[in-house]
């Protein structure tokens, strides 16, 4: 069978498709790497799809903190997932019985097989402690990296560098990079202005966070409707912002706060002995001797 | 005897000849050392990620030697038509499969226990040191995340601490040591389907696939089946009771986490249910090839 063509006219045809791809790709990867330039390497190849791997990541954190004793996505079929490390939860005496019996999916055994194999996996729940809280990092690290607005990455590995391992610059720079990726969240405006309270007592910057955040909630969260509001984080900001005032000796903005905090408190009752309290020391001191 | 181990000593000289081995080694470390490079908050002590990496890419790569030095065995024996002067020795043909099988037993051996060195060594360097023990189990508090209230504290026995291993090494060992055990119903099994399928090839991916089967949803299969209708849920609870659990032989989460050793009993019963399962395949490979024509 003699060739169709001279070597020479297939290496021309070839040359002229490459040079061909080549204009038409160009203009694409000026579009990539402009979102290479905005985002990391993992961001570009993974696309949406690294929303998954993130959350994923942020979970592997969380068996990390049960030291492998964790439901796989069978038993969570029969239980939904319970997340100890973001703390969800409202009250916290209730917390502990609720965070137990949802880690109890287990369960008896069904065969000598289940019952056998229990040997070989982790089937006692505890927790990370003495400074081992260092291991969920790394995930949390990447799980931030993959998607870097999902903001209770930052805010749980903040807590847990600042609180845990005494991290604090650490936790302050990596707030500051939620932050510049999400400047409109006030959950870690809140977090950013307890590690300057707590960890630096630096209460005018605290202070400036909370009043910010405080905002920030009414700007994202005013337009929802009543019950799909995020009251808890509400509650959490003006409640602090309350105890702030109230040392700096600014009772009737505390006292204003902590009227902004019953309205989110699914426990009124408390704060209003507080309210009252308040009221009772603004009045003495108000009052001319 | 001598005639068993004079096969499994040609199979052995096999992997260090070829390349696989090496490939999957440098590999395994050449990954791990770069994870142990990156820097997560100015922590160096953080080494359970890199257990985690490490102990994974270790039991893909033991898999893939043990499954693909395995498949190519008997097939490449009747291809090169070297099965015939091996046969006529003479050896019989129960001894070329315990042979063939004590070689790529033993071969994977000498594998795992380099991989597993090197495991110990990164591990070890890395902060080896295990988890401090638990001062006050009981009612200790654990702040559960930054919108948690501060003055929580969970129920006593809920947040007990994890147990620290008393010497990491053992549960290395022991870890190697079941991971093995699982190697030897692998090997045999796919020395059993590499008398059943045609090609090498062919073989290896049915037991890869079938192996990743077992390891992910074998110990679930009960609960899948209570969720199905019959006959579907007779099926899996047969299929459940049938199967190799390899599962059990994992401890990668005993290592991970600095759990204390499984108890000797439980070892040493997994490892006997090894031996019965890895006897029950060569058996079957053993009939198979008895009434099996020797050309291709």
């Amino acid at each position: 069978m003699k060739p169709v063509a001279s070597p020479w006219a297939w290496l021309a045809l070839l040359a002229t498709a490459v040079f061909s791809i080549g204009c038409t790709l160009h203009p694409r990867t000026a579009a990539w790497r402009e979102r290479a330039a905005s985002g990391s390497i993992l961001q570009v190849v993974l696309g949406e799809g690294r929303r998954l791997f993130a959350n994923h990541f942020f979970v592997r954190a969380d068996v990390y903190f049960h030291s492998g004793y964790y439901p796989s996505i069978f038993d969570q079929a029969q239980k939904p997932a319970p997340t100890a490390i973001s703390g969800t939860h409202e009250r916290s005496q209730d917390h502990a019985q609720e965070h137990e019996r949802q880690m109890a999916f287990l369960g008896p055994p069904r065969d000598w097989i289940e019952r056998f194999g229990r040997h070989f996996r982790v089937t006692e729940h505890t927790h990370l402690a003495h400074g081992e809280e260092r291991e969920m990092m790394p995930w949390l690290r990447l799980s931030a990296e993959l998607d870097p607005q999902r903001v209770e990455t930052y805010t749980v590995a903040a807590y847990w560098l600042r609180t845990r391992l005494g991290k604090v610059a650490e936790a302050r720079d990596f707030l500051r990079e939620g932050l510049r990726n999400n400047p409109d969240s006030y959950e870690i405006l809140f977090e950013l202005g307890r590690l300057y309270f707590e960890n630096d007592h630096d209460v005018v910057r605290a202070r400036n966070l909370w009043e910010l955040a405080l905002r920030r909630w009414s700007e994202r969260e005013g337009r929802k409707q009543p019950g799909e509001q995020d009251l808890f984080s509400l509650e959490q900001i003006a409640v602090r912002l309350a105890r702030l005032e109230e040392t700096e000796g600014n009772l009737a903005r505390a006292i204003q706060l902590l009227e902004l905090a019953r309205r989110a408190s699914p426990a009124p009752a408390a704060l209003d002995a507080q309210i009252a309290e308040l009221r009772a020391k603004l009045s003495e001191t108000s009052t001319p001797r | 005897m001598n005639r068993v181990l004079a096969i499994a000593g040609v199979v052995i000289r096999e992997l260090y000849r070829r390349k696989d081995f090496y490939v999957l080694f440098v590999l395994t470390a050449l990954i791990t050392l770069l994870l142990g490079a990156v820097n997560f908050f100015n922590d160096p002590k953080i080494v359970r990620y890199l257990k985690e990496v490490c102990l994974l890419l270790i039991w893909i790569s033991a898999v893939v030697i043990a499954v693909t030095t395995t498949a190519r065995q008997i097939p490449s024996e009747k291809e090169n038509r070297t099965i015939f002067p091996l046969l006529a020795k003479p050896v019989t043909r129960w001894e070329v499969i315990l042979g063939k099988f004590a070689g790529c037993w033993l071969a994977a051996g000498i594998a795992l226990l380099v991989f597993y060195l090197f495991f110990a060594v990164i591990s070890e360097s890395r902060g080896g040191e295990g988890t401090p023990a638990p001062k006050a189990a009981a009612a200790t508090q654990v702040a559960p995340g930054p919108q948690a209230h501060d003055d929580h504290a969970h129920e006593p026995g809920c947040c007990n601490h994890a147990p620290a291993s008393p010497n990491p090494w053992l549960v290395y060992l022991q870890g190697a040591w079941l991971h093995w055990m699982m190697l030897a119903v692998v090997i045999a099994m796919v020395l059993f389907g590499s008398l059943i399928f045609a090609a090498p090839s062919s073989n290896a991916t049915i037991m890869f696939i079938v192996i990743g089967g077992i390891l992910l949803l074998g110990e679930h299969l009960n609960k899948v089946a209570l969720r199905q209708t019959e006959p579907v849920q007779t099926i899996l609870q047969i299929l459940y009771f049938a199967i190799p659990h390899l599962e059990w032989f994992d401890l990668r989460d005993f290592i991970i986490y600095d759990h204390p050793p499984v108890a000797f009993g439980p070892c040493a019963l997994a490892t006997a249910y090894a031996a019965a399962y890895a006897l029950l395949l060569l058996v079957a490979a053993w009939l198979v090839f008895r009434r099996k024509g020797l050309t291709t």
